[in-house]
């Protein structure tokens, strides 16, 4: 793609990001396979995979270059939306790993930077930006998957603190995270959507228990989490009691935008076209399977098209202000893109893809394609499904009644 | 920034789409088609576009245009996707305007490319010689002679060939006689034999070329042109560099662009049109646009329709800015929009119900249009073939 265009600023800056970012991204944290096995979590409990992994945080957070839209005062490293693109651009150009994967960076912080006060974000910010604490997210229930709202974990005032009831599901990483922020009902009387708070809480807290949960692709991240009369200050209530679903929802925004964006372009454009020409096989230039040439081209314009999308919705989106429900258009499309991508995937490989384990294959890569073919047919169910995306495109962007 | 509109481009889309829905709108079309108009345009509707000057969007400044680029009249097309105004835009302002400015000599640039600022002139590209677009497979001749070249062969969906002074023939240049109708190798990465593809500048009154005009499903009208020892001076062979191949594909894909931001317009409108239906028309008790069936497929046409406008204005920006990336994405966007326009279409016509199936209703209209464009210079299909081919597989 054509870089971005820009004055003589951004120009300077963009220089100024190359020369530091070749000098201080350890060669070891450079190239393609980042793979989930190889991210860094962060948090108080997280063990580097190498000296090179701790550095390459360390150095990016203390330029706020984690969270490079963030004030400056909260751990992020202020720069504009153009400057932050550039960033963006010169860490893939030097096929720089990303430093820090995170709910707080992604979800909560953005949340709090609208609607926590204070103290909330002089506490919390910077230690997302950091990597020293590590967040989950308390939403799904057994009883409240699409219907989000329906929620039954109960918070009740105790005078100086809430006591928390209640289960929740789907809690991404909750047996590795630090703390929580958390969807509660504080007004059972309430209409449903009205008697909604959000919680922050430390998973430390007693009567907080986690059990994973296994998938049809095998051992997954995801828990179930149980809170049995866990004590959380009054202080940890963000934004006004009672109205803790538009911060779930403005929340939901920027879960959604992460999870279209995941996995899509992993290797760069027509990364899938490079494998099935040496797996499959070429003739006279041509795929030798025409109709898995066909799909491969049509997934390549899809997939291109869409990645022109997330930045012209990038673009439009003033300053990190978020894209709104068009983040349901990228939640949508790019989810059930990846899903057709791993799709194509399983049919290149054929067979090969199928074995699930074998004596000669290397521990850990066995069913490799496999697990990530099944554990994407649920890209396109969390972080809402894609039919709840249609109904937000339907009644928000289309105004149907 | 590449996407988001400068306050001038804004205000030129505005205006545009203000004069073309007061001037141009569907209805216009309609008038031309009932009236078996034999331009299938309103020659006065160019003449107030000449004065606007639209038809010099892409004519450098010297040459008596205004140079707003390929970004400029994707913003036009747009609308005239809007309005499904006829007019010779794409022939003349954009392929014709594209032959001249990257191929002909200095002297046909100054005598042709004023009158075409002006609107005194009109262009046509004559490539397609088979039902499917397969811009390298031309059998047209050109055979060299002492003084330039002798044409044969025969051209179809000539766009605005009826009406043309001057049209741009691809056809292979033969020396010394020898016909050369082979396949077997020089291939280019669009299939073809691209060293060995000549453009030559004909003009409508050459002895040996015959126009038959034909009307087209969109009421648009195009020629099929015959060309029986047609006599081209050397100086009216495009880009005598001999990257006639490439000048082809560069014209071509100028064109493409600027079709898929009017396949967009096409889209955008068919769905607007839509929406307001469905939050009107009641049944059951209802407005139809409450049903969650309507809705989701609306939505989901919204994503598509928003895809292909993404990649469509990258495409745009590219051709400006001479990308590298250029080709991939002029397929992307005429892939992308086409399909998004037909899929358009299509809804628009089932959610309208029996009315959208009357000729009274305008909704026919658009997918017929929609239709044309997106054959015109490769549908999906053909351009996911080209994106194999640049990919390598």
């Amino acid at each position: 793609m054509t870089a971005t265009e820009s004055g003589p600023d951004l120009e300077a800056f963009r220089a100024q990001t190359r020369a530091w970012l070749e000098g201080n991204c350890p060669p070891s944290m450079r190239g393609q396979d980042a793979d989930e096995k190889q991210l860094c979590w962060g948090g108080r409990h997280w063990k580097f995979a190498s000296e090179a992994q701790r550095i390459w945080l360390e150095r990016m957070a203390q330029r706020g270059w984690t969270v490079p839209e963030w004030p400056r005062e909260y751990g992020g490293g202020g720069l504009s939306a153009e400057q932050a693109t550039i960033l963006r651009e010169e860490l893939q150009r030097l096929s720089c790993r990303n430093p820090l994967a995170s709910f707080g960076i992604s979800m909560l912080g953005p949340a709090l930077l609208k609607y926590g006060n204070e103290a909330q974000k002089r506490e919390h910010l910077p230690r997302i930006a950091r990597g020293e604490i590590r967040w989950c997210q308390g939403y799904s229930e057994p009883g409240a998957g699409s219907d989000l709202a329906s929620l039954k974990t109960r918070a009740e005032d105790r005078g100086d603190h809430y006591l928390v009831n209640g289960q929740k599901v789907w809690t991404s990483y909750a047996d590795e995270a630090d703390w929580i922020f958390c969807l509660v009902r504080t007004d059972a009387a309430a209409t449903k959507h009205k008697g909604i708070s959000f919680l922050l809480f430390d998973m430390a807290s007693p009567g907080v228990s986690t059990r994973p949960i296994r998938l049809i692709s095998g051992k997954s991240p995801f828990c179930q989490t149980f809170f049995d009369n866990v004590r959380v200050p009054k202080a940890n209530l963000v934004g006004t009691l009672n109205e803790g679903w538009d911060i779930a929802k403005y929340l939901l925004t920027h879960e959604r935008e992460m999870i279209g964006g995941m996995d899509l372009f992993a290797g760069g454009h027509g990364s899938l076209c490079a494998i099935a020409a040496r797996e499959v096989g070429l003739a006279h230039g041509r795929l030798v399977d025409d109709a898995l040439r066909t799909d491969l081209a049509r997934y390549e314009i899809d997939s291109l098209a869409f990645a022109l999308t997330m930045e012209r919705i990038r673009e439009q989106s003033v300053g990190g202000q978020g894209t709104g429900a068009l983040s349901s258009l990228l939640k949508y499309y790019g989810t059930e893109l990846n899903k057709r991508r791993q799709e194509l995937a399983m049919s290149i490989h054929g067979s090969r893809a199928l074995v699930w384990e074998g004596e000669r294959i290397e521990a850990g890569k066995a069913g490799e394609h496999a697990r990530q073919w099944l554990r994407s047919r649920g890209n396109s169910i969390e972080g809402g499904t894609s039919e709840i995306q249609l109904n937000i495109i339907a009644r928000h962007i289309l105004r149907l009644p | 920034m590449r996407f988001v509109l400068t306050e001038e481009q804004q205000l030129f889309s505005d205006s545009a789409r203000r004069f073309l829905q007061a001037r141009a709108p569907v209805a216009a079309l309609r008038k031309l088609r009932d009236a078996h108009d034999p331009d299938g345009f309103d020659r006065g509707l160019w003449s107030e576009l000449a004065g606007m000057g639209w038809p010099g969007l892409l004519i450098p400044e010297e040459h008596g245009g205004v140079g707003f680029g390929h970004a400029g009249a994707g913003l036009i097309a747009e609308e005239t996707g809007r309005t499904l105004t006829a007019s010779p835009l794409l022939s003349t302002a954009v392929l014709g305007v594209a032959a001249l400015v990257q191929g002909a000599s200095e002297r046909r640039r100054a005598e042709l490319l004023p009158a075409i600022a002006a609107g005194e002139l009109l262009m046509a590209l004559a490539v397609d010689e088979r039902p499917r677009h397969a811009p390298h497979e031309i059998a047209t001749r050109a055979l060299a002679t002492a003084t330039g070249f002798r044409l044969t062969g025969q051209k179809t969906f000539v766009l605005d060939g009826h009406v043309a002074e001057w049209l741009i023939v691809a056809a292979r240049v033969v020396a010394g006689g020898r016909a050369d109708g082979g396949h077997a190798d020089g291939r280019h990465a669009d299939g073809g034999h691209a060293d060995t593809i000549g453009l030559f500048l004909v003009n409508r009154r050459a002895p040996g070329l015959s126009i038959e005009r034909t009307v087209l499903v969109d009421s648009r009208l195009a020629a099929d042109l015959r060309l029986h020892d047609v006599e081209v001076s050397r100086a009216d062979l495009l880009d005598a560099a001999g990257a006639g191949g490439e000048l082809l594909d560069s014209i071509l894909d100028a064109g493409r662009a600027v079709l898929a931001a009017e396949l967009v317009g096409i889209a955008s409108e068919s769905l607007d049109r839509t929406l307001d239906y469905l939050r009107q028309r009641e049944q059951f008790g209802r407005k139809v646009g409450e049903f969650q069936a309507l809705q989701h497929r609306a939505a989901h046409l919204y994503c598509e329709i928003e895809l292909a406008r993404s990649a469509t204005n990258a495409a745009l920006r590219a051709l400006d800015a001479r990308g590298t990336d250029t080709a991939l994405l002029v397929s992307v966007a005429k892939a992308k929009a086409g399909d998004a326009a037909r899929l358009a279409t299509n809804e628009a016509l089932q959610m309208h119900g029996g009315i959208g199936m009357t000729d009274e209703f305008e909704i026919g209209f658009f997918m017929k249009r929609a239709r044309v464009a997106a054959e015109t210079f490769g549908d999906s299909g053909f351009h996911g073939d080209r994106l194999a081919r640049l990919y390598g597989f």
